[in-house]
């Protein structure tokens, strides 16, 4: 079982994974429409890039636009939650001895006792974000299983690694459900809303664009996000 | 069966068909004949398949229903946080279910879709620059309106209004002898006043052709006045085209696409005609909207600009005032203080924020900003069509709310609100909510406290 997961199945969620992100962002672009979104992409490529790099940077800075500012609390759980997911398991000690023993390199990597304790924020802040759905009525009545389950597959490869790591129970049992449910992770992103990994730089990039070139970006000092 | 006399999936392009429509008081027959229309599902399907693209596909698929569009919305806001008023459900459950069921839906359902798509939006686009992903409602509701239209569900004054652009090439029935003879009439209503007055009707060549909004030829003809006097005073080489001077789209209101090409044709055929150095537009936010921002798109420039140039008022009377074209009687600025209503389609959707506080900073002494202001600003409540929809009157005085207590905590008393929509919202919160302001366009304000140079005074009795 071992073998199976850590070696064909891997080998298959990742290549699903790298080629359906490429994908989602091929189709994205082959899918603007100049006359359709009314934005001449075309013909400003300075205007445009300019527009979709400070549309997308004002948004990756906590608190860096009139939104995040304005939900302030939210903006914590998200950061966190984000962070503890995008970066723990990139930079884990475990993760790169695996990648060392197998592919002869590693990344850099972080102290145990900080990849831990950003994994436990980061499964704070999803337990907040799932309170928050079912507290706030603005919240609840856009909120739908779909999404549930969306948070369910992007929680549980932290939720069994960090069980596994501190053998809390049955360590081969965990550590198979880890392995298992962070490639269910890998598959799920091209092809759910989890596709916002690649999809907000798009979108984002988009709207960029369109005040860059279409909404006053050429004319006054740029929309301030 | 299906199809009414009134109301139907056809457009209106003669004059017999748009006076049937005008004849039937408030749209009662219409909207009771709306009752009974059919859905033409293959057609909701064919526009979804050649016009909704990765863009809009992507709004709705990876909305990540976190709320953070709630609070953006003053619909939200001042309708006491009705969970049904957030944004992201106001798309979800209209133009998301349309896609989602393919377009198979019944007559009930488009009556909410259009009873959301045109009472809970005025597409001011506020709630796309406070979502994380820059999901643009507004832009699908911009959308949602053609599909709706496309169905023969929009509003009964829209359908006349998007007749009117077919027919007259103007929001009103303004004819181009209509509108040459307003522009000779107040060319010589005012002469005796600033001798030397003209209002040049089509004039090649030009600096400035300079367009308007139907409703000044045809109900406040002085605005006409007005701007030739400051253009005058200017010193401007300027002209009107004698067609293709109106701006407006009330297509635009109504998701009649083809209506808003046959518009702003007839504006660019002008400037082609005449060959003007650039062009102003009349204080008006959706007028320049149409014209200057999405206008090009729809006449299918692919550079998605104007011919010639094209400026919105205010960045003229900037222009004016910071060259020294037109100046100012130190004595006779703006003492009291005074706040300035930024209107959604030319600040938050065209960045004119800068030549707005350039204007204020020369002609107020005390000027207050909203909170919170430029391109977060809060539409008037009466955009996207709001003012003028009877059926939705009770929902737009409720919107008012906001900008009426925006104008309170300010503590000003007069607003500065260069934009016909945002001007009449105003006077109506006015009318509604009795708080005591004054409001006005520009270009009373600035004849008031301008300083006509000798030559252009009017000889001595």
């Amino acid at each position: 079982m071992y073998e199976f997961v850590t070696g064909p199945l891997a080998w298959i969620a990742f290549l699903i994974f790298f080629i359906g992100v490429i994908v989602r962002a091929v189709l994205y672009i082959k899918g603007l429409a100049w006359n359709l979104d009314r934005v001449a992409y075309r013909d400003f490529p300075a205007a445009g890039a300019k527009g979709a790099i400070r549309s997308i940077v004002a948004w990756l800075i906590p608190f860096g636009t009139y939104s995040w500012r304005q939900n302030a609390a939210f903006t914590v759980m998200v950061f966190v939650f984000h962070i503890g997911l995008l970066v723990t398991p990139v930079f884990l000690l475990a993760h790169n001895l695996i990648l060392k023993e197998r592919w002869g390199f590693s990344l850099p990597t972080l102290p145990e006792p900080v990849t831990d304790v950003m994994t436990i924020l980061m499964l704070l802040a999803a337990l907040l974000i799932l309170l928050r759905r079912f507290a706030l009525p603005e919240v609840r009545i856009l909120t739908t299983g779909y999404d549930l389950l969306v948070l369910a597959i992007a929680v549980a490869p932290f939720i069994t690694g960090l069980l596994a790591y501190h053998h809390i129970g049955n360590y081969q049992f965990w550590l198979i459900s880890h392995i298992l449910s962070g490639e269910v992770f890998l598959i799920a992103i091209p092809f759910t809303k989890l596709s916002h990994f690649v999809l907000f730089f798009m979108s984002r990039a988009q709207l960029g664009m369109d005040f860059g070139i279409k909404r006053g970006g050429m004319k006054g000092r740029g929309m301030v996000w | 069966m299906g199809e009414g006399t009134l109301c139907n999936k056809k457009t209106v392009n003669t004059k017999e068909e748009l006076q049937a429509l005008l004849n039937d008081k408030s749209g009662k027959l219409y909207y009771e004949e709306m009752k009974h229309l059919d859905i033409d599902h293959a057609k909701i399907q064919t526009a979804l398949k050649n016009t909704f693209k990765s863009r809009m596909k992507t709004w709705l698929e990876i909305c990540a229903h976190c709320g953070m569009c709630a609070d953006s919305c003053y619909l939200y806001t001042v309708n006491g946080k009705d969970p049904k008023q957030v944004p992201s459900y106001k798309i979800q459950s209209t133009l998301g279910e349309i896609v989602k069921r393919q377009g198979k839906v019944s007559n009930e359902f488009m009556h909410y879709c259009m009873d959301t798509a045109w009472s809970k939006c005025s597409c001011c686009n506020r709630c796309g620059t406070y979502c994380p992903f820059g999901i643009d409602m507004g832009i699908m509701f911009g959308y949602l309106r053609g599909l709706l239209y496309g169905q023969g569900f929009v509003p009964w004054e829209l359908k006349i209004g998007a007749g009117m652009h077919r027919i007259y090439r103007a929001q009103m029935d303004v004819t181009t002898e209509d509108w040459v003879e307003t522009c000779e009439w107040m060319a010589e209503e005012y002469e005796d006043d600033y001798p030397g007055l003209e209002i040049p009707v089509d004039k090649p060549n030009a600096d400035i052709m300079y367009t308007v909004n139907a409703r000044e030829p045809k109900h406040y003809p002085e605005d006409l006045a007005e701007a030739a006097i400051l253009f005058h005073m200017a010193g401007e080489n300027w002209t009107v085209p004698s067609e293709g001077w109106e701006e407006t789209s009330l297509a635009m209101f109504a998701g009649d696409w083809e209506a808003c090409k046959m518009q702003v044709e007839s504006v660019y055929d002008a400037m082609n005609r005449l060959k003007p150095k650039r062009m102003v537009v009349t204080e008006c936010g959706h007028a320049y909207r149409a014209t200057v921002i999405e206008g090009p798109y729809w006449a299918g420039i692919k550079s998605g600009q104007t011919p010639v140039p094209s400026f919105h008022y205010v960045e003229w009377v900037a222009e004016a005032l910071r060259e020294g074209k037109i100046k100012i009687d130190p004595a006779k600025k703006i003492k009291e203080p005074v706040t300035y209503q930024d209107s959604c389609n030319y600040i938050r959707n065209a960045g004119l924020k800068d030549a707005a506080r350039e204007i204020m900073s020369y002609i107020a002494e005390d000027f207050v900003e909203m909170k919170p202001c430029k391109e977060h600003n809060y539409c008037c409540g009466g955009g996207g069509g709001m003012n003028g929809i009877g059926r939705y009157r009770p929902e737009r005085n409720i919107g008012l709310k906001m900008k009426r207590d925006q104008i309170l905590e300010t503590g000003c008393k007069l607003v500065v609100a260069p934009c016909h929509n945002c001007w009449d919202a105003i006077r109506d919160l006015e009318e509604v909510y009795e708080i005591g302001i004054r409001w006005s366009f520009l270009k009373p304000l600035l004849i008031k406290m301008m300083i006509v140079p000798e030559h252009l005074k009017p000889p001595e009795e």
